[in-house]
């Protein structure tokens, strides 16, 4: 039987910049998680996948990542992505620094 | 040192300019990630966590001023200030935007440097004893061996699509600062019958699957060693696992194939390769050679050194800790450790390397090494200087007397910076050494070596470190695995693996019983972690580590 689909957010690094970057609702790129999509149907989130990764003048990297619906969108569900849609531990800087992180 | 030549300084514009070129057919939309992923790889550049990363080689780990003053200003021009050294005698760039790449390169190019091989499967920047040139130890100066093998080995047509990354070192000493046992080829100069020549290893290397290195030859004449390494690398070339990323590396395919039958076939792709170099490369090795001649060491007394080591006792706990003994009469190997009690290992700031730089071109002839333990060396400077460098480097937050100790912790990026990471271990090491400097125990600890990987590649060594704490993903969580009684040296060992690991609240307390296992169970206070390890083996440090915890745990 095949898992069940837990909710995901589409993200990726930008192109120039090389920052993570989320996929949103209007189908733009965004730095903060919390503006990204939350996909709940699988469908959906695959055909996202393809448009996204379509981008490749924008984007590098495209991948869907587990998230989970909260008050202030979608918020990371692994450490990894935690990490990086904050920026690293030993000095504020990335996201942390820019105003980019709700949590 | 080494200066580039006509031809090595238009061979890196040429690179340079066809990276811009290929950059900006990236940003324009003509290549696509795909096809510019290798080409971005072959000139250092990353795609990281949060940002690029640039990855500059520092052959065999020597830098003069006016190099150290040009990587402070790509730190502050296109970084965010700072820059981190690593444990290949690279530094790193954590935050480079892709189209500010191509000036960073042209930056490092004027002060003849680059980051070609610094990725890839090809043959990487190639280390050396930090102590190069300088060590009281030594047989003779590794560097221009490291050199020879650096302008062979770069872009050598057939070593450019190997079957897996290749690395090698080189040691000039008994005493190996190059840990050679755990590299693709360790070289050892050595003497015999007053000849030079070198004692060949092959098949070390950490990761995923840790092998100690084997001898391959136990002496190869001078003459002989491009020819040889030829026949080694293209033996491997041939055999390596390319099926099997995981199985690619030399040691895979030595174990598999045993040290006897790879040395056959290496002696007979020697006897057909030997011919071929027809003693071109003898003649620019001689040339090579000249390049790295000793600076003129100056004759004077050290009076002003005896009496700040009589009279400040900062100053003497910083030179019995930092200071190692040189080959000049009157001079000592200053190391600056910049590794102080918090800070991430390895990092240096902009002001940081440029006060490093001046010291170096005030009183250290102009020369200045980066260490695989993630410091930076003075190699050469006269002791009545100290006192002066010493002052100099207090102001900058560079005078932590910790070399070897317990805080001067080697960290690879981990899951902070590094896309491959499976946990962090910057924060780990941060509060290792907080909490030790704490206690004020880490001098009565004495000899102790920290190694800390955020993933099984290893790049922070933990194989190795008489410490070793590998930091892995388990079910989501971060988890950390710890070894003990590995070896870096030329007795080098890998250490044995305690048991399960340990999770990330938990590490800092756990390495804490270690350190008080030891303290109990040495003989005195001269014999040192390793030392009492290898007396009485992992059982009380097993015991010390599991027993006592569940014993907390059922108060």
């Amino acid at each position: 039987m095949a898992r069940a689909f837990t909710p995901k957010v589409i993200t990726a690094n930008a192109l120039i910049e090389g920052d993570v970057v989320y996929l949103d609702a209007n189908g733009a790129w965004t730095r903060d998680l919390a503006e990204a999509e939350l996909f709940t149907d699988e469908a959906v989130a695959q055909e996202q996948l393809l448009f996204a990764e379509a981008q490749t003048e924008v984007v590098v990297g495209v991948y869907l990542a587990d998230a989970v619906a909260s008050a202030n969108g979608p918020e990371p569900t692994h450490f990894r992505e935690d990490f990086r849609r904050t920026g690293p531990s030993n000095y504020n800087h990335g996201k942390q620094a820019e105003g980019l992180v709700r949590a | 040192m080494y200066n580039y030549n006509e031809f090595d300084t238009a061979f890196v514009q040429e690179r340079n300019r066809q990276f811009r070129a290929q950059v900006e057919r990236r940003v324009a939309g003509h290549l696509t990630e795909d096809e510019f992923k290798p080409l971005r790889l072959m000139n250092g550049v990353y795609l990281q966590l949060h940002a690029y990363m640039l990855r500059v080689a520092i052959p065999y780990g020597t830098l003069n001023s006016r190099q150290m003053n040009q990587l402070a200003l790509l730190a502050e021009k296109w970084d965010k200030g700072y820059g981190h050294f690593t444990t290949r005698q690279n530094i790193q760039y954590n935050w480079p935007k892709l189209p500010d790449l191509p000036d960073m390169l042209d930056a490092l190019a004027e002060v003849e440097m680059h980051a070609i091989q610094t990725s890839g499967n090809t043959i990487r920047n190639v280390t050396a004893d930090h102590f190069a040139g300088a060590a009281a130890d030594e047989v003779a100066d590794p560097r221009p061996v490291a050199e020879l093998i650096r302008q062979w080995s770069t872009d050598h047509p057939e070593f450019q699509f190997l079957p897996r990354k290749f690395k090698i070192a080189v040691t000039g000493s008994e005493n190996d600062r190059a840990v050679i046992k755990a590299h693709d080829i360790g070289l050892q100069v050595v003497e015999q019958d007053g000849e030079i020549g070198y004692r060949v290893i092959v098949g070390g290397g950490l990761g995923r699957t840790p092998m100690i290195g084997k001898v391959l030859r136990d002496y190869l004449p001078e003459q002989d060693l491009l020819p040889y390494l030829e026949a080694v690398v293209s033996v491997w070339n041939l055999l390596g696992r390319r099926d099997n990323k995981y199985k690619a590396r030399i040691k895979i395919t030595v174990h598999e194939h045993g040290i006897d039958d790879i040395r056959a076939r290496v002696e007979e792709n020697f006897a057909r390769i030997r011919p071929t170099f027809g003693g071109i490369d003898q003649e620019l090795f001689q040339d090579i050679k000249t390049a790295f001649a000793p600076p003129a060491f100056r004759q004077e007394n050290t009076a002003v050194f005896e009496t700040a080591y009589k009279t400040d006792p900062i100053f003497r706990s910083w030179v019995d800790t930092n200071i190692a003994p040189h080959k000049a009469d009157g001079y000592a190997i200053a190391q600056i450790s910049i590794k102080a009690h918090g800070q991430t290992p390895g990092d240096a700031t902009a002001d940081q390397m440029r006060v490093m730089a001046g010291l170096a071109e005030k009183y250290g002839h102009d020369e200045l090494r980066i260490s695989h333990e993630q410091n930076v060396i003075l190699p050469h400077v006269h002791k009545s200087d100290l006192p002066a460098i010493h002052a100099e480097l207090k102001k900058a937050g560079l005078a932590t007397a910790n070399i070897g100790l317990i805080s001067d912790i080697i960290a690879c990026p981990g899951m902070d910076y590094c896309a491959l990471a499976t946990a962090r271990s910057i924060p780990v090491a941060q509060q290792i050494a907080n909490r030790f400097d704490e206690l004020k125990l880490e001098h009565d600890i004495g000899d102790m070596k920290i190694k800390i990987s955020g993933c099984i590649n290893a790049c922070g060594h933990h194989h190795v470190g008489h410490i070793g704490i590998l930091g892995l993903d388990r079910a989501g969580v971060e988890n950390y695995q710890i070894t003990l009684g590995g070896d870096a040296t030329q007795d080098a060992a890998i250490g044995d693996r305690t048991g399960p690991g340990f999770a990330y609240d938990e590490i800092v307390p756990a390495i804490e019983r270690i350190v008080y296992a030891y303290l109990d169970l040495r003989e005195n206070p001269a014999e040192s972690f390793l030392q009492t390890y290898r007396r009485v083996g992992l059982a009380p440090f097993k015991s010390a580590l599991y027993e006592q915890d569940s014993a907390y745990a059922a108060e």
